[in-house]
């Protein structure tokens, strides 16, 4: 599974970083900074449940998690 | 339009009064008839103003800065003219591209990093409070007038820098402003107004040494070699005290008056604490106490409805929060709900500045309780009021207490 940030959409709601904060990281102004960067944001199978924890309630669909 | 009516109310979808007892007492109800039969209303009231309800013609307002402004944000006959793009509480009320700016001065202070260093504050103030309202023999209590309107008080006020006992006048300035708006012009005395009370506040402390406190880093701050403008750092901090209290005063009243009613999730959040952080965002899905505004920045239109410029549209959070199009049994309260893309917040360039704050102020309210008062019910449902006007949620509430444990025990 890869995991995608589209930090346009990105409002700062900070729920990714409350509930995956091993993927995610926020910047000083709260925005959302993704932790996985290598390999086209290749999740490692036990980030996976995280990272679509964080996908599934970001309210700005601006997280994807797909194959 | 089709007629829509619950049992004792107006015709929802063209008389509806967001101000009024009828709304307050009915508001889900009234969103899910108005969601299934006029997704986007109409009323007269207050000059004219358009009640969407979808998720999705909610988030589509909400994320439309072009065609809807907030100069105004909460509705009013008085509607503001003029005063784009800074408006007179910035950012809130602000357009692009001023928006970005003001809103960047205040997001560092209020990060998820630097909220969390509130944390053992606001426990503290929880357990004073909480002290204060089981002296020995208390059985009843109101806990949306002892407990959970006192908290953002102190918070926010501990924050700016505002003397904690000036809180009974920030509720009173409030109380006009937000619940009944327009009501009180031409009423109130000068000296007891919230302009009157921050110009003098504001004068004192040019006088004073600087201090850390965010009133202390807004006459300190410079944009652009400049300081901020007077009516700048006013507006910010009328914003800050107005829309800081009222809303989370509501969501931590919401949340206990559900708990008070539902044993099972009384008993899951003190056998499974793990499900508190899960628990947080359902009652904030759930009771989202906050509807924003906008005014129509050109003639435009709403999930098919034609809106003319200058026209009032509401924004009920609350109602996208339960529409069944983008939540799973969006009609029920799941205490551990896995996917909640909830909008209690807001979405787009204004999502509330004060999120993080609000839920750390929300979870150690509703934690600090459940570990003193792990049981208890509604003493009488009939006396529980709701607010009126664009914050919902409970402003008496009386609890019975059914029993309470030691903390540390």
């Amino acid at each position: 599974m890869r995991i995608t940030l589209d930090s346009e959409k990105c409002q700062g709601h900070g729920r990714c970083y409350a509930l995956a904060p091993t993927i995610f990281d926020t910047d000083d102004e709260g925005y959302a900074v993704l932790l996985v960067t290598g390999d086209g944001g290749e999740l490692s199978p036990d980030q996976e449940a995280a990272a679509t924890l964080a996908a599934d309630n970001c309210p700005e669909y601006a997280i994807e998690v797909a194959p | 339009m089709t007629d829509v009516h619950t049992a004792t109310g107006p015709d929802w979808a063209t008389e509806f009064d967001h101000t009024s007892d009828a709304y307050a007492d009915a508001a889900p109800e009234v969103w899910d008839e108005l969601r299934a039969t006029c997704p986007v209303a109409h009323s007269d009231a207050h000059g004219g103003v358009w009640l969407p309800t979808r998720h999705a013609d909610i988030s589509a307002i909400a994320h439309d800065t072009e065609h809807f402004s907030s100069e105004g944000v909460i509705v009013n006959v008085f509607k503001p003219y003029g005063l784009a793009p800074m408006g007179y509480a910035p950012p809130i009320t602000s357009d692009p591209p001023f928006h970005a700016d003001a809103r960047r001065l205040l997001l560092p202070a209020f990060g998820p990093k630097a909220i969390a260093s509130l944390e053992d504050g606001a426990r503290a103030t929880c357990r004073e409070l909480l002290d204060e309202l089981l002296a020995p023999g208390t059985d009843v209590v109101d806990a949306a007038r002892e407990y959970a309107q006192h908290i953002p008080v102190r918070v926010i006020a501990a924050m700016l820098g505002l003397p904690k006992e000036d809180g009974d006048r920030f509720r009173l300035f409030i109380h006009r402003i937000i619940e009944k708006p327009g009501e009180y012009v031409g009423t109130i005395e000068p000296e007891d107004t919230l302009v009157h009370y921050l110009t003098q506040h504001l004068r004192r402390r040019r006088a004073e040494p600087p201090q850390d406190d965010l009133i202390g880093y807004l006459l300190a701050t410079e944009v652009d070699g400049e300081p901020l403008r007077d009516e700048h750092i006013f507006g910010t901090l009328a914003l800050l005290i107005i829309a800081g209290i009222d809303t989370t005063w509501s969501a931590i009243g919401a949340s206990l008056w559900h708990l008070a009613q539902h044993p099972a999730d009384r008993e899951r959040l003190v056998t499974d604490p793990d499900v508190l952080p899960f628990a947080i965002e359902e009652f904030l899905r759930f009771y989202a106490p906050v509807t924003m505004a906008r005014i129509a920045a050109t003639d435009t239109e709403v999930g098919g409805c034609p809106v003319a410029e200058r026209d009032w549209v509401l924004l009920p959070f609350p109602a996208a929060n339960r529409d069944p199009e983008a939540f799973e049994r969006a009609d029920e309260f799941v205490i551990d709900r896995q996917r909640n893309r909830h909008v209690a917040f807001g979405l787009g360039i204004h999502r509330c500045l004060g999120s993080n704050l609000a839920r750390l102020e929300l979870t150690v309210a509703v934690d600090e309780w459940m570990r003193r008062i792990p049981d208890f019910e509604l003493a009488d449902e009939a006396a529980v009021r709701w607010s009126t006007g664009q914050v919902r949620g409970p402003r008496e509430l009386p609890i019975r207490i059914l029993r309470t444990a030691e903390v540390g025990a």
